[in-house]
């Protein structure tokens, strides 16, 4: 048994730090509390014929004297813990994505290139890491505590965490959020590899050429799902002269600004993107006929992952 | 006043059950609400029985996760709703705040039976749900999985924590009236004792929270039954609306199951002390502060659920702020037995073993205020014994030392004081036991509702249920001693503390009418040191 694991992660052993201190000041507090109980226990019993004087009677001066130093400590652990915090949920812009579905009760995991894997993360060592998160059905919580990191998974949404490994080896993976019967067996384990064993293993299942990427996958869907019907052939857009209808187009669509037909401007996230293909009813695009089908119960949400991996990487203007 | 047994007590108005279950005296109903929730206690400490018993092996012992998950759902909304937030309340409280008011009963005492005839009802459904197969839910029924995906009898335990839910609004009403009109005359706000101010700031909190989780829980049952979407993200519902609701009654409710601890530690510390309450306004508006800013943090426990950062940074240092007055209460118990005339009978004992628990429970509450610490431990065991420390360490063991330290007003029988000590440190001790050893687990990474887990948390969890055998023989032995003393324990005098307080100076048990005649109050409430000081001439 191990009493103690070192992070895996230099924000976990930041962490760890913290934890540290709230431990230090507790201690103190608890060698106070009952320190003096039990000097008090002892000193002052009912038989003990110790010398009481007369009672204090400024009670004041001691109220604000404890409470003010209790506010400042209290400050202090309150700028440290949300200085952090906001640092671990800020992923840098040069993250290397991964995409997460959690299921009852399993963990799919789809690499940009194609390669997917079940209760399983495996990912380079020294390099920070995105994972964009959804689920299924209910809500799970995607948690690996030698990173010390963790979030929920929430359907309807893409949530994400970052973290950037510093220690190669295989930590465990639990899913913690009660997810139904199942929840104590969602767990599997997260690999970290050098790079070069990452490559490895990146290329294991088929030889690189034959295995599709997760945007050639996006690609396929978008035409077998009559999306490019609509959006013409590469999501160039439609006119009623091209495709018979006017459809906006989806090349450069990632980050722009989209004005809605109730006048609000929304940046197309992934999110957006989402909305626009299982709840199109919800985001009607201004200068637009609402004729778009909704796709909720058609596309899971891994291939909703593939089609936007797919709208990511076509580039404004160009004809994939 | 001296030989109660003489006197026509409360107890011996009428001996039939029917004279029972038709009372509107407030003492009365105190007693058919003790055994009620007394059942429940030990109907919810079986089923953690049989969780520890779970967990003793990496492979679960019971065989079904399914069963697993019923048990601690079961456990969590027997012991939340029909044990911790009534507990001091409809007990010590109901028994107590006329006579601690010097009035003849509460303002409100049909409503008060009623109180109970509801929450009997509740019960009853609650047990229906039970026995029925339970739910698998947990005690906070997160969308969508209750929505839709879980199986079992949901809307059955939604019913009876609505219906408890009016019981306890009718109780905070009744409370609230009481104190602001019944009051003896002379007995202004500040002559009060703290007791009483705490089941007020507790009777605000429960009339104002309680209906949000009655409209959650109805939209719930909504959604479930009809398929209107309010929760759920595939209707067009949004699963973090459940949570925000959830706990804008549930994080008050925390302080429900707390403040009436407080209130009832306040007056023991004192009485044993042979002291005057150190800072009393202090403590008082601490407690008002506790009512006020508690409504404020909800979103602490949705640190890691998807909310913003910024809001988080708020919900922290509110979560914070919330802590402060806890702290001050803490500061002036241990100023209040500073160079007293400290006894350690078993009240006192309690009381003492309620500062540490509460106190490591509170320090630890501080690790999940701290966000990035939050991200860590939430989820994990380490929040299972934060609060744990905080209700049971904290709130059973004041339960218990006010039972205890009224026993003789409500009985008139002495407990018998050797059991009394042991029980309350056999508790402690067993306690530690069982719910230190769940921080490391937590630190560690162990997830809570897990009906199996991996090999090398194996110890830490085996440490745990041998702990919980020793705290279930602490929890049994009062349930036999208590019992046996209302047969066989001594008379009691009408003050058998020497405490102050306007209960002690009627009979042991007390007439039906209270008082022969209205009390006038003169003096502030805990004046020990003139008492005392004669007493060592
Ligand atoms: C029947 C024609 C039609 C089909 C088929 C169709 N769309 Fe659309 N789509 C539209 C129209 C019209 C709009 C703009 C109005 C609206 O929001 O409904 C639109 C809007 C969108 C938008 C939002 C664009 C923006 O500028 O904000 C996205 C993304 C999108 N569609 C993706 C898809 C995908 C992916 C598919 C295939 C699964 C698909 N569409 C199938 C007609 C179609
Ligand atoms: C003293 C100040 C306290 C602070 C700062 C504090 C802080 C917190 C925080 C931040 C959480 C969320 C943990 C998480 O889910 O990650 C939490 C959980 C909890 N606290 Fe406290 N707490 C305090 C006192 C109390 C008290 C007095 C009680 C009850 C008597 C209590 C009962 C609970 C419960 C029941 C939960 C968890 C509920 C659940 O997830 O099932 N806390 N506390
Ligand atoms: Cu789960
Ligand atoms: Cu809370």
């Amino acid at each position: 048994m191990n009493f103690y694991v070192p992070s895996a992660t230099v924000d976990g052993r930041e962490i760890d730090f913290l934890i540290l201190a709230l431990s230090l000041v507790s201690c103190a507090v608890l060698a106070l509390v009952f320190g003096l109980i039990l000097l008090y226990m002892v000193r002052y019993r009912a038989e003990s014929g110790v010398y009481r004087g007369a009672p204090g009677r400024k009670t004041w001066r001691f109220e604000i004297s404890w409470t003010v130093a209790t506010l400042a400590v209290f400050f202090a652990l309150f700028i440290w813990g949300g200085d952090l915090y906001v640092r671990l949920f800020q992923p840098p812009a040069d993250a290397l994505q991964i995409y997460v579905v959690g299921k009852q009760w399993m963990w799919k995991v789809e690499h940009q290139g194609g390669q997917h894997e079940i209760n399983a993360l495996h990912i380079p060592i020294n390099r920070p890491i995105q994972l964009v998160m959804t689920s299924e059905d209910v809500i799970h919580d995607f948690s690996v505590p030698a990173f010390r990191i963790k979030h929920d998974v929430l359907p309807g949404r893409y949530e994400s965490i970052w973290f950037e490994a510093k220690t190669p080896g295989t930590f465990e993976l639990f899913c913690t959020q009660l997810c139904g019967v199942g929840h104590y067996s969602m767990t599997g384990e997260v690999v970290v590899m050098s790079q070069p064993d990452f490559e490895n293993w990146l290329s294991g299942g088929a030889p690189a050429g034959e295995r599709e990427d997760l945007a050639a996958a996006g690609k396929e869907l978008f035409t077998a799902h009559g999306c490019s019907g609509c959006h013409g052939e590469g999501g160039v857009g439609g006119t009623p002269a091209t495709t018979g209808v006017n459809a906006p187009a989806l090349a450069g669509l990632l980050g722009r600004s989209v004005k809605l037909q109730s006048g609000a401007t929304v940046t197309a996230d992934e999110k957006f993107i989402r909305d626009c293909i299982l709840t199109p009813d919800k985001t009607p695009i201004a200068g637009y006929p609402q004729i778009m089908p909704s796709f909720s119960g058609q596309i899971s949400e891994e291939k909703v992952l593939r089609l936007i991996a797919y709208i990511k990487s076509l580039k404004s203007g160009s004809r994939t | 006043m001296r030989d109660a047994a003489v006197q026509h007590s409360y107890l011996d108005d009428g001996r039939t059950l029917r004279s029972w279950l038709l009372t509107t005296d407030h003492k009365r109903i105190a007693i058919l609400y003790i055994v009620a929730i007394t059942f429940f206690f030990f109907a919810g400490g079986f089923a953690a029985f049989l969780i520890r018993y779970n967990l003793i092996s990496p492979k679960g012992l019971i065989g079904s996760a399914e069963t697993y998950n019923r048990l601690f759902s079961m456990h969590g909304i027997l012991m939340v709703w029909f044990f911790l937030v009534p507990a001091v309340p409809v007990t010590l409280g109901n028994f107590l705040v006329p006579l601690m008011l010097g009035a003849r009963d509460l303002a409100f005492p049909r409503l008060n039976l009623l109180s109970w005839y509801l929450f009997m009802a509740a019960g009853v459904v609650a047990l229906y749900a039970v026995v029925g197969g339970g739910v698998d839910t947990g005690w906070t029924f997160y969308t969508p999985l209750t929505s839709f995906y879980s199986q079992g009898h949901v809307i059955a335990a939604v019913v009876a924590i609505f219906i408890a839910g009016f019981s306890s609004i009718a109780t905070g009403l009744n409370f609230i009236v009481t104190i602001h009109k019944l009051r003896a005359p002379g007995m202004t706000w500040y002559k009060m004792p703290v007791f009483l101010w705490s089941l007020y700031a507790t009777s605000v909190i429960l009339v104002l929270a309680t209906p949000v989780l009655a409209m959650t829980l109805l939209l719930l049952a909504f959604e479930r039954i009809f398929g209107i979407g309010v929760f759920d993200p595939a209707i067009g519902g949004d699963p973090l609306l459940f949570q925000h609701l959830f706990w804008f009654y549930s994080h008050p409710a925390v302080y429900v199951m707390i403040l009436p601890g407080f209130g009832v530690i306040s007056e023991i510390i004192p009485a044993f002390s042979r002291k005057e309450l150190f800072g009393y306004k202090f403590v008082v508006w601490a407690s008002i502060a506790i009512a006020v800013i508690g409504f404020l943090v909800w979103g602490h426990h949705m640190f890691v659920a998807g909310t913003s950062l910024y809001s988080a940074l708020v919900f922290s240092l509110l979560s914070y702020m919330v802590a402060a007055p806890s702290a001050i209460k803490v500061f002036n118990w241990i100023a209040t037995m500073h160079k007293g005339y400290i006894r350690f009978d078993a009240p006192m004992l309690y009381a003492i073993g309620f500062i540490g628990l509460f106190t490591t429970g509170g320090l630890t509450g501080l690790f999940l205020a701290a966000l990035a610490a939050d991200v860590h431990l939430t989820q994990t065991y380490f929040v299972v014994a934060h609060f744990h420390y905080v209700m049971v360490g904290g709130m059973v063991s004041a339960y218990f030392a006010g039972l205890h330290f009224w026993w003789p007003k409500m009985t008139g029988h002495m407990y018998p004081e050797m059991w009394g000590r042991a029980g309350a440190i056999i508790i402690f001790v067993g306690f530690n036991l069982t719910f230190f050893p769940q921080f490391l687990l937590g630190y560690l990474g162990m997830p809570r509702r897990y009906f199996a887990y991996p090999q090398h948390f194996e110890a830490l969890n085996l440490l745990s249920s041998a702990g919980a055998l020793i705290l279930a023989v602490g929890y049994i032995l009062p349930l036999g001693y208590l019992t046996w003393s209302l047969l066989y324990g001594e008379r009691a005098s009408a003050n058998p503390w020497g405490a102050t307080g306007l209960e002690w100076t009627t009979a042991s048990p007390p007439p039906t009418e209270n008082f022969a005649v209205t009390p006038i109050v003169t003096q502030a409430p805990y004046q020990y040191r003139q008492a005392e000081a004669v007493n060592h001439e």
